[in-house]
Formats: C-alpha cells, sequence, structure tokens
C-alpha cells in the first residue's frame, strides 16, 4: 500500500471519523445505519494504518493543529495503545453490523443508539491516543456519559435504575481521578505524561494522587468490592450495548490505570507501591473466584454473562503483584492477551445471548429449550466465545492464561496460580450450564422470531476472533514492543520524541525504588535494562 | 495562613462534604447537587493550587482545565438529571432501589 497518509493522520482520524460520524447521524437519523457502517469501517481502516506506522517508524507523537504542549492536544500511540485500538475497532465493527438487525425489532431505540455508540467510540479511541493526563479526564466523562446514557437506552425501570447508578458511580469515578490531575499539576506543574514521569519524586503529593486515582479507575473498572453496579448495568442494557459496555468500556479504564501504574508510579518506591500491586491482586483474585461463582448462580443469561466480567476483570489485576519483579513483563503480556480475548469473546457472548432473547423472548437460562438445533451459528459463537473465557487452547483466553501461570509459576506465586486455574474450571462450570439447558427441550415447546444472519454471523466472527488471537503471537508481539511500553516508563520515549533528552540513565537509576532495586540486583535482568539504555538516544 | 492553604481546605472540605452527601443522601437529586459539590471543591484545587511565582502573571493553565471541568460538570448535570426525570416518570421513584429490594 502506497503511503499517502502518515501514522499522524491516521491517528488523528481515529478520534475525527467517528466524531463526526456521530454529529452526522444525530443530524440524519435516517442513515445512520450506513453511516455507523461506513465509520466503522473507516475506523478499522484507519487502527490498521496506524500499527503498519508503528511497525515501520515506531512509537508515534502528534501536536494536534500544531499547538503542542502545555496548551495544545498531544496524541501518543505505541504497542499497548495500538493493540487495544486494534481490538476496539474488532468488535466495534462486529456490533456496528450486529446493531441494524436488533435495532429493526427496536426502533425507538435505534434513533439514539448510532450517535451515542459514535460518540463512545470517540471517547476509546481518543483516551488510547491522548498523551497528558487532563485530556485523558476529559475522554474518561465523554465515555462515561455517553455509556450511561446507552445503558438507558431501553427505558425499562430496571434499566433506567441501573443506568442512574452506573452514572453516578462513573462521575464519582472521573471526579477521584481529576483529584488526582490537580494534585500533580500542583506538585510538578505539568500534565503531560511523559513530562510528569521524568519529575515525579516518592512525597506526599505522588502518594495521595497515587491512591485517589486508582480508586476512582478501580471503581470505574469495576474490580472487586467496587463491582456492585456492574450486572444489573450490563444486564439491563439492550445486547449490543452489554457487549460494548463489557467488551470496551471496562478496558478503557484500565489501560488508564495501567498506563498511570508503568509510567508515572511503579518506579516511585515506597510502601505503598510495594504493597499496592499486592492489594490489587488480592482484590483480583478474589474477584475471579466470586465473580464465577456468582455467575454459576444466576437464571439469567446476561446476568451470568455480566457476573463472568466481574470475574474476568479480576484476572486483570492477578498481573500487578506478578509483575512488579520481572523484566520481561511477561505477566503484562499475559494481561493484555486476557484483555483481548476478553474483548472479543465477552462481545460475542453477549450478541449471542441478544440474539437468544431476540429469538425467544427471554432470556431465562432454564428455558432455552433446544437452542442449539433452532440457532446454531449463535450457540457455535456462545461456545467459542466461552471457551476463550475458560482458557482452552488455542483460544486468546488460553495463550493469556498460560502466560500469567508461566510468570506465577517461575516466582513460586502457587495461590495466584491456583487461583487461575479454579477461575478457568468454574468458568467451564458456567459456560457448560448454559450449553447444557441449550441442548434440552423444555415441557412446553416453544415458538422463536427469526433472527437476522447479520446478528448471528457478526457474533461467530467476533468468536472465531478471540480464538484466532491464540494464534497471533507471532505478530502481535512485534507491535506489543512497539515503544516498549512495559519495559521502561514512557516517559523517556517521550521525552526523546519530545527531543528533551537529558539525562535519562541518570533518572532511571535515581528514580528506582525498591522494586527497581531487586530488579538490578537479578544479573540478566540489569543487562536487559542497561542494553536498552544504551541504544535509545 | 497563605491564601494557597486556605483554597485548599476549602477545596478539602467541599470534597468531603460533597463525598458524604454522595453516599449517605438517598434522593437522586441531592445526590446530583452533592457530586456538584465535589466538582466545586476539585476546581478549587485546581486552580487555588496552581504553582505561581510570587507577583508574576497567574498560571493560564489550570484556569483552562477548570473551564473545560464546569463545561463537563454541566453537561454531566444534565443528563443525570434527565435520567432522573425519565427513572421517575417510569417507576414514580426518585430514589435507587436498592440490591435488596430487588424483584
Amino acid at each position: 500500500m502506497p503511503m499517502l497518509l502518515s501514522g499522524a493522520d491516521w491517528a488523528t482520524a481515529l478520534v475525527f471519523v467517528p466524531l463526526l460520524a456521530a454529529l452526522a447521524c444525530f443530524l440524519v437519523p435516517r442513515a445512520a445505519g450506513w453511516l455507523g457502517l461506513l465509520a466503522a469501517l473507516l475506523i478499522l481502516l484507519a487502527t490498521l494504518g496506524l500499527v503498519q506506522g508503528l511497525l515501520a517508524d515506531g512509537p508515534l507523537r502528534v501536536a494536534v493543529g500544531g499547538w503542542g504542549a502545555p496548551l495544545g492536544i498531544d496524541l501518543w500511540a505505541d504497542g499497548l495503545s495500538a493493540a487495544l485500538l486494534l481490538m476496539t475497532s474488532l468488535v466495534g465493527l462486529g456490533v456496528s453490523v450486529y446493531a441494524p438487525g436488533y435495532f429493526a425489532a427496536h426502533p425507538e431505540q435505534r434513533r439514539w443508539f448510532w450517535p451515542l455508540w459514535l460518540l463512545l467510540w470517540t471517547a476509546l479511541n481518543g483516551l488510547y491516543l491522548s498523551a497528558d493526563l487532563f485530556n485523558l479526564y476529559v475522554m474518561l466523562e465523554v465515555l462515561g456519559l455517553s455509556a450511561a446514557a446507552l445503558t438507558a437506552l431501553s427505558g425499562s425501570a430496571t434499566a433506567l435504575n441501573a443506568a442512574m447508578r452506573y452514572l453516578l458511580v462513573s462521575l464519582l469515578g472521573s471526579a477521584a481521578y481529576l483529584l488526582g490531575v490537580a494534585l500533580l499539576y500542583h506538585g510538578y506543574g505539568t500534565v503531560d505524561i511523559a513530562l510528569l514521569g521524568e519529575r515525579i519524586e516518592a512525597g506526599a503529593v505522588a502518594t495521595t494522587a497515587l491512591l485517589v486515582m486508582s480508586t476512582g479507575l478501580l471503581l470505574k473498572t469495576a474490580l472487586l468490592p467496587f463491582h456492585f453496579w456492574l450486572p444489573p448495568a450490563h444486564g439491563s442494557a439492550p445486547a449490543p450495548v452489554s457487549a460494548l459496555l463489557s467488551a470496551l468500556v471496562i478496558k478503557a479504564s484500565f489501560y488508564l490505570l495501567l498506563r498511570l501504574w508503568l509510567d508515572l508510579f511503579s518506579g516511585l518506591g515506597g510502601l505503598l507501591s510495594a504493597l499496592l500491586p499486592e492489594l490489587l491482586g488480592l482484590l483480583g483474585a478474589a474477584a475471579v473466584l466470586w465473580g464465577s461463582v456468582q455467575a454459576l448462580r444466576q437464571r439469567r443469561l446476561k446476568l451470568l454473562i455480566a457476573y463472568s466480567t466481574v470475574a474476568q476483570i479480576g484476572y486483570l489485576f492477578l498481573a500487578f503483584p506478578l509483575a512488579g519483579a520481572q523484566v520481561n513483563a511477561l505477566a503484562w503480556r499475559a494481561v493484555l492477551y486476557l484483555a483481548l480475548a476478553h474483548g472479543l469473546a465477552k462481545a460475542a457472548m453477549f450478541l449471542s445471548a441478544g440474539s437468544l432473547l431476540q429469538f425467544a423472548g427471554h432470556d431465562r437460562i432454564a428455558d432455552l429449550d433446544r437452542a442449539v438445533q433452532r440457532l446454531p451459528l449463535t450457540l457455535t459463537a456462545f461456545v467459542l466465545g466461552g471457551i476463550s473465557i475458560m482458557g482452552l487452547p488455542p483460544s486468546g483466553g488460553f495463550v493469556g492464561k498460560w502466560l500469567l501461570l508461566e510468570s506465577a509459576f517461575t516466582q513460586g506465586r502457587w495461590g495466584l496460580a491456583i487461583v487461575v486455574l479454579l477461575g478457568g474450571v468454574l468458568a467451564a462450570g458456567y459456560v457448560f450450564k448454559v450449553v447444557g439447558y441449550a441442548f434440552t427441550p423444555t415441557e412446553i415447546a416453544q415458538e422463536g422470531e427469526a433472527v437476522p444472519l447479520t446478528m448471528q454471523w457478526s457474533a461467530l466472527l467476533l468468536a472465531f476472533g478471540a480464538i484466532l488471537l491464540g494464534f497471533s503471537a507471532p505478530w502481535l508481539w512485534p507491535l506489543l514492543e512497539v515503544g516498549a511500553p512495559f519495559m521502561q516508563p514512557v516517559a523517556e520515549i517521550g521525552m526523546a520524541a519530545l527531543k528533551e533528552i537529558g539525562a535519562i540513565p541518570a533518572a532511571v537509576v535515581t528514580g528506582s525504588g525498591m522494586l527497581e532495586a531487586e530488579i538490578l540486583a537479578g544479573s540478566e535482568v540489569g543487562t536487559g535494562r542497561e542494553t536498552w539504555i544504551g541504544a535509545a538516544p | 495562613m497563605n491564601s494557597v492553604l486556605v483554597f485548599a481546605l476549602a477545596g478539602v472540605g467541599l470534597i468531603g462534604l460533597g463525598l458524604y452527601g454522595l453516599l449517605v443522601q438517598r434522593h437522586l437529586l441531592r445526590k446530583v447537587l452533592a457530586f456538584n459539590v465535589i466538582s466545586s471543591g476539585i476546581f478549587l484545587l485546581l486552580a487555588g493550587l496552581a504553582r505561581r511565582a510570587p507577583g508574576a502573571e497567574p498560571d493560564p493553565v489550570p484556569q483552562a482545565m477548570v473551564l473545560t471541568g464546569i463545561v463537563v460538570a454541566v453537561a454531566a448535570t444534565a443528563l443525570a438529571l434527565a435520567m432522573m426525570l425519565a427513572l421517575r416518570s417510569a417507576t414514580g421513584r426518585t430514589r435507587l432501589k436498592d440490591h435488596g429490594d430487588e424483584d
């Protein structure tokens, strides 16, 4: 492909295409379905363009409109953002293909779905590409507001109740995040992540900022004690919206937390930086077990899938205690793999649940009544998604769990390894519970409504994506290497992009705390880091 | 007591007050107002704590942030109020249903 457009153009397009499409869908509701689909295809194209640019030229920093920091908005893309952007555009395309069929049966919701969903997509892409904390706050708010509005789309009492609770939780979460931004700006005079990474040092300001920002983001990510709002919201939203919330929205706040941890806080040292990962790991383990058991107990399909999301969020946090002492960042890769696989698989499962709901008019698991014979494509999609959630080979979920286990075993963290395995067994339990009922005829045979093929195939293709992800390591690995997001703070490369490199090696050494001191104690580890530093400028 | 400390203490006070309201009050309108109190506290902190050299021009960046934050808070409040009204016309209630009394 001739490179008519550079990586910078693609990155800008990723924010502007969904934004303009959202406005167009709002103004011309009759054409919304086609506009949305066109936007989804363009976004996928732009993501592929960006990925190609990143692979060829390395990480990317764009000053939008040529303004630059501190008043302008900078975009930043590395392997971590690109992987999540890619997952977002695949799930987004799948949901956009699914939605017209679903909303044909709910025409009153169709008018608002498209603008809100494209606005949500704008916020997701903007969040993965933002280079400064304040712009991230704005994107976080756009994301939260559009997600809450989408949850309320059906207008039922249950949905409105869940959406209202979700909105309040989400607003509180972003307020806490903004408080952290205010503190960091007070302490270090900038909101640019790269500059902050350079300037931040251990102290009361950084500790308080870390605490309030992580609490806010955990609230939005629904890690165990904060999960209370998730099952009602994800369970009562229209199926395409549930898919978006579970597959994409949760990942965005997790990404932000990961980004802050990797680039700002993990190198600070001190008691909190040592304890917080352990605490997150503990909560994650509790979430895996509790969410899975709750999923097993549910009688309604969508609630079952929603509780499964609570459990899968737990997995993402198991990496925090594991990654501390590993320079090859095995645990981070594992968790990214799990996040990508969960995105594709959970979208497929929620879309399948939507098809079943449309077919039967209810989603009671016990009354699925031979769904397997009557909607074979949909059930296949559900099972393939379930295979990835369980972590069976050769799915993407398998690769993620395998890497996580490997990381746990090499460090002798048997407790975490057992949680990983037990979560898989429980997941098998709840997936097969659904499949079992889908094979069983009920006493009174039920008539079903026809389900459009676009709905069935989009779910199936997403589920295939989750399986194929297991084979994608050879080309996903090099992408993750771009900008080495897990190896060293983004600050260093970001600074290179800003042409302000000064004392990078010194900063790495002086900025290292307890955990990094441990890392450097291992000889292999130490050389890896030094090689990179030598090669950087 | 310098002005920065006054701003900081007032901001923290407002945030605490708002947090208390958001968690304890059951009427949704009061929850929405409590959220606005929290936001005001954060804006006060953001603008009051911004680093400034004595006698120099104040730093414009936090003021730009507060302006953006106000716009966001207004939009969020509008959505929350609209949703509250929709909830009331659908159920007749103006408070959230607890997990205990789910049907």
